[in-house]
């Protein structure tokens, strides 16, 4: 019998329309957990680098995280893993949601997909009765009002769909995968789904999910519900409160967002606005906000409240769903000053399907290059002149692809290339051609910066977390918070936090010393890595400081679940650096060099050339890479990748790179 | 008249409250797997949540009796502008839809308020409910006793008026001797 996994997959080729239920090996789960660990296995074995990520080569993978299903508070996540049309790397995006336990009650750990449908099609999966369906109707619907339609079709209520909209289908490449208030959303997963004629996916399933020990584990996870509940009584202090509590940040429930309007950037990443945030605005925003939050709700098996129902009479759909931060992301791109333009273009975008992280940094790139010229009437016939009508404009535009909506639905990197006339100048916020958060700080944070800089998923809330932001300014309040810090790695990270000062010698950037910021960066991204083949919300794990899920009692939650025998070393140090160590190595088959991992290039006032250096050389080594980035052929070994290196040399990947150095 | 003091085990559902997570029905299915909590499996749980988030509409329903017969209307309820299927109120596990049934058996589910030795402290799905939409009560309730043996004395009664009472001691006594089998 498996445990916590089902040990099947379910491989759907659109092209021949050939559908089969294969069982996997469990040694993969062993060796790579599950979720992203064996997405990214299945990506390195079967897509060749040289697929176009919109050709019917490259696939699309729906995994689910190991633990998804099980009474593991928070574990439901879906990690799609596919080629970006946009970064040309590995992209896996993720969301929480209901659609991943569904899956593995129907008996798959991840829905495989190749090829390309004729015309657009979903599928539905029903236990073991899978069919591929006609979605010809469904062409261009929203798509919440898709997933409705397809629930409605099969009669089925219990069905959980994800679905993409208008902008998947016109392949833009930004385009999310929507499932009610949850979406994966980051590198074009959506366009990729919508280049294979792919609509939607419905589930539905009724099968049993097996624990190995059951006793300990329900004994760890009633320790996880009781720290939660503690933790709802115990904010961290010093911190933003909209970092004290767990979660995501709680968007939907706090009104303070002092912290977001004024550390975050407007516009295309440029202007800060310290004093934004008054009284009044204050005071309206909650009001405006009350007015559209109907319910605060959450994903599968989790008591955490980050998304809700937002009741808008004005839209098309009177209601959808939200989390976290796309309330904030347009009315800070369009620099409006009115939350109520939040609420009712992020349900619109919803519904067509994009990143509501990118959308409004590739318009406000836009707005940008009409403000200098660059731009003209020519290409946007009919602008609005106001700042929330154009953002409407530009939305539109972007999802049918039409005029100037055809190159920047390709994202502000190559939109600015194609656009030309100097347009490259105002892409300000893109790294490996994929954009960045949109914050501006003074003084180089080494942690930020090789967070940045090295993070795969290229975006830092996928790498950062657990550690507080900023020092404490009092001492002993840093000693209050080590006394009960029981998620911390180790006791030189203790050590190091209660040493950290906002000035003088032990504050940023030349503290902490290499070895300590490795570790700190090491640590975090490790968590994120764990939660994305446990299939945990990092809300509730790797992204909140003083989670309930740490590296210190995960491993035990992992092998009571599994009945796999996985210690903190093994799980550290073994299975999470191979899947690390995978993907960087699925990158660099692409293309990926040092000369990509760089932040930003206005991230930071205060830069030092040659102390950065020295931080990705260090960096490189504790992770077994070379100076180029690349792992190690003997590393590569030790991990059990040894076929990895031999490719990476057959490819003369090492040779080039060393007659580079020394040329 | 004497009067005997019943526990009444009460589950309060607070609709406004319910955050729409499912964890009941989770912890309910791995509560009664054997053996505990070995096997997850939502559409086996004795509570199923009625959920559609765009119609605001979140409503856990517990399993009840088990009815052989399906009902004739299928009536509407209207509550706060929202409208509910009368099904969706229903606690039993009947022939016109897959609720409150094991997936593969068809067997009928019906909540047992997580009976245990010893006993828990609460039911799972409300201890497993951090948003509160439900909780649980345990009230006293005194039953005249008196009235009960008066109703069933005056239904015997009529039974032996019906069929004399020979033939009622025989069937009363055939009828202990198979309980005791």
């Amino acid at each position: 019998m498996r445990f916590a996994e089902t040990g099947y997959n379910l491989e759907v080729n659109l092209s021949s329309g050939n559908i089969e239920k294969v069982e996997t090996d469990p040694e993969l789960t062993r060796l790579h957990l599950g979720g992203l660990g064996t997405n990214a296995k299945i990506l390195w074995d079967r897509v060749s680098p040289e697929a176009d990520p919109l050709s019917p080569e490259n696939l699309l993978i729906f995994g689910t995280g190991v633990l998804c299903g099980t009474p593991a508070v928070s574990a439901n996540r879906t990690i799609v893993t596919t080629y970006s049309p946009q970064t040309l790397l590995m992209q896996y995006s993720m969301m929480g949601g209901f659609w991943a336990p569904e899956l593995k009650h129907a008996g798959y750990d991840k829905v495989i997909v190749s090829g390309k449908s004729d015309g657009l099609v979903y599928l539905w999966i029903n236990n073991d009765k899978i069919e591929i369906r006609d979605a010809s109707h469904l062409q261009g619907k929203g798509s919440l009002e898709a997933s409705e339609l397809i629930r409605q079709e099969l009669g089925e209520p219990n069905a959980q769909v994800l679905s993409i909209g208008l902008a998947g289908e016109n392949k833009v490449y930004y385009a999310s995968i929507e499932h009610g208030r949850s979406s994966a959303s980051r590198g074009g997963v959506g366009a990729v789904m919508g280049s294979k004629g792919l609509k939607a996916i419905a589930v539905r399933g009724t099968k049993d999910i097996n624990i190995a020990r059951p006793a300990e584990f329900m004994e760890l996870i009633n320790e996880v519900l009781e720290y939660i509940q503690w933790r709802a009584d115990n904010p961290i202090k010093h911190v933003p409160p909209i970092l004290a509590g767990l979660g995501s940040p709680q968007e939907m429930a706090i009104h303070d967002e002092q912290w977001h309007t004024t550390a975050f950037s407007w516009g295309n990443a440029r202007y800060r606005r310290k004093d934004f945030w008054t009284e009044e605005v204050e005071e309206e925003w909650t009001k405006i906000q009350e007015g559209a939050v109907q319910r605060l709700i959450s994903c599968y098996n989790c008591p955490m409240k980050c998304g809700a129902i937002i009741s808008y009479p004005s839209l098309e759909l009177s209601k959808y769903m939200m989390k976290c931060y796309s309330k904030l992301t347009y009315v800070m791109g369009a620099m409006v000053d009115n939350l109520d333009f939040g609420f009712r273009i992020a349900g619109l975008a919803q519904g067509y399907g994009v990143d509501a992280y990118t959308a409004p940094q590739v318009m406000a790139f836009a707005i940008e290059l009409y403000e200098n010229g660059i731009l003209t009437d020519k290409d946007l016939p009919d602008f609005p002149t106001d700042k929330e009508g154009r953002f409407f404009y530009l939305l539109e535009k972007i999802v049918r692809r039409e005029g100037i909506g055809d190159a920047l639905a390709k994202g502000v990197y190559w939109a600015a290339r194609e656009i030309g006339k100097g347009a490259e100048e105002y892409d300000s916020n893109t790294i490996k051609r994929h954009e960045q958060i949109p914050i501006k700080l003074g003084m180089l944070n080494p942690i930020f910066f090789l967070m940045l800089s090295t993070g795969e998923k290229i975006n830092i809330t996928q790498i950062e977390g657990q550690l507080p932001q900023a020092p404490f300014p009092e001492k002993e309040d840093r000693e209050e918070f080590v006394k009960d810090w029981i998620q911390a790695p180790s006791d030189n990270i203790k050590d190091f936090f209660v040493k950290w000062e906002l000035r003088g010698d032990n504050a940023f950037p030349f503290f902490p010393d290499f070895q300590t910021a490795c570790e700190l960066v090491e640590w975090q991204e490790t968590m994120h890595y764990i939660d994305d083949s446990t299939g945990i919300c990092a809300g509730l794990s790797s992204f909140p400081i003083k989670p309930p899920y740490h590296i210190n009692n995960l491993p035990t939650i992992i092998s009571a679940a599994t009945g796999f025998d996985i210690d903190k070393d093994e799980l550290w140090n073994k299975i999470t650096r191979r899947n690390r160590t995978l993907i960087r190595a699925i990158n660099v088959r692409k293309g990926l060099r040092r000369k990509d991992d760089k932040p930003p290039q206005d991230h930071w006032k205060k830069r030092f050339p040659e102390h950065e250096a020295k931080l990705l050389d260090e960096y490189y080594k504790f992770k077994g890479w070379n100076d180029q980035g690349i792992p190690t052929k003997e590393h590569l070994e030790e991990l059990g990748l040894g076929y990895v290196g031999e490719d990476l040399e057959k490819r003369g990947i090492y040779n080039s790179e060393q007659s580079k150095k020394e040329s | 008249m004497s009067k005997v003091k019943k526990k009444v085990k009460v589950i309060k559902i607070d609709l406004e409250k319910c955050n729409g997570c499912r964890a009941c029905e989770l912890i309910c299915s791995a509560y009664h797997s054997s053996d505990k909590y070995s096997t997850i499996n939502p559409s086996r749980a004795r509570i199923r949540m009625v959920r559609e988030p765009l119609k605001d509409i979140y409503l856990p329903v517990y399993a009840g009796e088990y009815t052989p017969a399906e009902c004739m209307g299928r009536d509407k309820y209207v509550i706060d502008g929202k409208e509910y299927n009368e099904c969706d109120f229903c606690r039993a596990s009947c022939p016109s839809r897959d609720a409150f049934k094991e997936p593969d058996s068809g067997l009928p589910l019906k909540c047992d308020m997580c009976e245990d030795d010893p006993p828990q402290e609460e039911p799972l799905c409300v201890k497993w409910c951090l948003s509160d939409a439900l909780t649980y009560e345990e009230r006293e309730e005194e039953v005249e006793e008196e009235v009960l043996q008066e109703e069933m004395e005056t239904g015997l009664k009529s039974l032996v008026d019906k069929y004399g009472l020979e033939n009622l001691i025989d069937g009363v006594s055939r009828l202990s001797k198979k309980d005791k089998t």
